[in-house]
């Protein structure tokens, strides 16, 4: 007891930074599920930060009434950008939604009531580890029995072939739109926790790079199952803290040991790291 | 008639592949689609199953407008198809692969699974041992387990089919389902075609294999060049000088 509350002290704020990336990670799987290659995922983050910090602090709402509408309204913002964005493919549905997040943050940049470039200051800490945890438990659960649904089987079959699963009666269109906001709403959540945890948010916390390391969290704990993106969080969030723990503090040799582990997995892992705890062809992917 | 083409016309850039093309299909009927590579019958399948737009003509379900529908709305009213260049789910094994084409039968709602009651169990089951019949269908039942990507060509082919069974269709849309098959995967797969038209089933068949396609149906399409040069009984079809002349035309 004494350790685990030694390790809390040290170690405290790295363990909801984990939490808080694996709920990010988790919104951006679901949107990939459906294989749909989203760069807005952090943007949805931004929304519900913002929504969120702005709501407690001018207008005192309850931390859970303000995190929850942060998540709602990046849920409606997917609905309402979904819908034409979707009909891209590929790299265009990619560009579309970092242009996206351009947006977002710009708008972050020069409104008023989000605070400029500075940002939000000042927001209420109300974020506690349970509540990372127990959020993300729920969440968890939510994916895997939304993987046995209806969703999440048409998710899965666009993500295969869109083709073939439109010739079996699915509304690729609805569903990809489903998969964007289900996601967005996650992320959305988990911005507005984040918000709450770390005092401050500033516009470039939701920008291109931030998008991209959500992608690298799936990319390397692997999307063919709901906990992969879980894996992948944990140790590129934890592997900083382990690097400074052996001697290694200068940022730029931990940039690169991030990019030379994305690259090993993509080379020897296209399935992720979770591939190497399961031989199920669900999760590790169709051996050729 | 239950399915009706009148007047079909699709272009990509200058090449007319569909160019006015009329036919009907009788219910129940195994109605044969041949004719040479490049003819423009796989172009008719998608037009019919709705994943290519005609730009003149239409399609008629029992007498309703169906040309202008999406595919998962032409999949809904009981249109169901294979494709030439076989689409499995790969990343899927094959009784996935066949639950996933249950999409339009079974419910599998969300709630009753997040409070895990009996009833979704219940249900899975059933929806499982559906798929595992339609697999049977074709003889893969075996390879329940397997990931599509595993199976042999002929096997591919059958499993497609079984997924489109899985949407328990009115009419069967089949493009080349024994193209690289055996003697006796193509002798399995016409009994398969035999016995679900005997039951009602309407079946769209396009083939290469000509002795398949003359003592498989019932009437036959022949298209060339996107026209349709005639359609008629199998006998009066190979009978047909333009057909002959078509043939030993593309062999030649
Ligand atoms: N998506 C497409 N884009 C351009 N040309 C196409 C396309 N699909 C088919 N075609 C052309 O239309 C004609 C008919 O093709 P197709 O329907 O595949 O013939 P078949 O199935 O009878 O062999 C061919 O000349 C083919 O090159
Ligand atoms: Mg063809």
């Amino acid at each position: 007891m004494a350790f685990l509350m030694h390790f809390f002290a040290v170690y405290g704020n790295l363990v909801n930074f984990i939490g808080i990336n694996a709920l990010m990670a988790l919104g951006l799987y679901v949107t990939l599920s459906a294989g749909q290659l989203s760069l807005g995922n952090a943007a949805f983050a931004g929304i519900g930060g913002y929504t969120a910090g702005i709501l407690t602090m001018q207008f005192h709402a309850p931390y859970i009434l303000s995190i929850t509408s942060g998540a709602m309204l990046s849920g409606i913002v997917a609905v309402l950008i979904g819908l034409p964005v979707l009909r891209l493919r590929g790299v265009f549905l990619a560009m579309a939604t970092l242009s996206f997040g351009e947006v977002v943050r710009i708008a972050a940049v020069n409104l008023t009531i989000t605070g400029g470039a500075q940002g939000l200051v000042g927001i209420p800490n109300k974020t506690t580890t349970g509540l990372i945890f127990t959020v993300l438990a729920l969440t968890g659960y939510f994916m895997a029995k939304l993987r046995q649904s209806r969703i999440g089987w048409s998710f899965e079959s666009i993500r295969e072939d869109e083709a073939a699963a439109a010739s079996l009666g699915v509304n690729t269109t609805f569903y990809k739109t489903v998969a964007f906001t289900i996601g967005a709403i996650i992320s959305g959540l988990a911005g507005g926790m984040y918000a709450h945890l770390n005092f401050i948010i500033s516009p470039g916390e939701f920008g291109f790079s931030a998008a991209v390391q959500l992608l690298i969290y799936n990319i390397v704990g692997g999307t063919r199952i709901w906990y992969g993106p879980l894996l992948g969080a944990t140790l590129l969030t934890a592997l900083p803290e382990v690097l400074r723990g052996i001697g290694v503090t200068a940022g730029p040799i931990r940039m690169c040991v991030n990019g030379i582990i994305l690259l090993l997995v993509i080379l020897f892992l296209p399935n992720g790291l979770i591939s190497l705890l399961s031989r199920s062809s669900s999760i590790a992917g169709p051996r050729p | 008639m239950l399915l009706e083409i009148v007047g079909i016309t699709k272009t990509f850039g200058g090449i007319r592949a569909l160019d006015g093309v009329s036919f009907s299909v009788e219910k129940g009927a195994i109605h044969g689609l041949i004719g040479p590579n490049g003819a423009g019958k796989t172009t008719l399948i998608n037009v019919l199953s709705g994943t290519a737009k005609p730009m003149e003509g239409r399609i008629l379900l029992e007498g309703a407008l169906i040309h202008s529908l999406p595919p998962y709305k032409v999949a809904a009213l009981g249109i169901a198809r294979t494709f030439q260049n076989i689409r499995l789910f790969a990343g899927m094994n094959c009784v996935e692969n066949v639950i996933a084409g249950q999409h339009l039968k079974a419910k599998r709602q969300l709630l009753p699974r997040l409070l895990h009651l009996p009833s979704a169990n219940r249900e899975e089951r059933e929806y499982r041992d559906k798929a595992m019949a339609c697999l049977k269908r074709v003889g893969i039942e075996h390879r329940a387990a397997i990931p599509a990507g595993y199976l042999s060509y002929g096997e591919r082919r059958r499993l497609e089919i079984a997924r489109a069974l899985a949407l328990e269709p009115r009419i069967l849309l089949l493009d080349e389902p024994v193209a690289g098959m055996r003697r006796r995967g193509i002798e399995q797969v016409g009994g398969l075609i035999r016995s679900l038209a005997t039951q009602g089933m309407t079946i769209l068949l396009i083939e290469h294999n000509m002795k398949f396609v003359m003592e498989l149906c019932s009437r036959i399409t022949v298209l060339n060049f996107g026209r349709v040069i005639t359609t008629g009984a199998p006998s009066e079809v190979g009978r047909h000088p333009q057909v002959i002349e078509a043939y030993l035309g593309a062999e030649a």
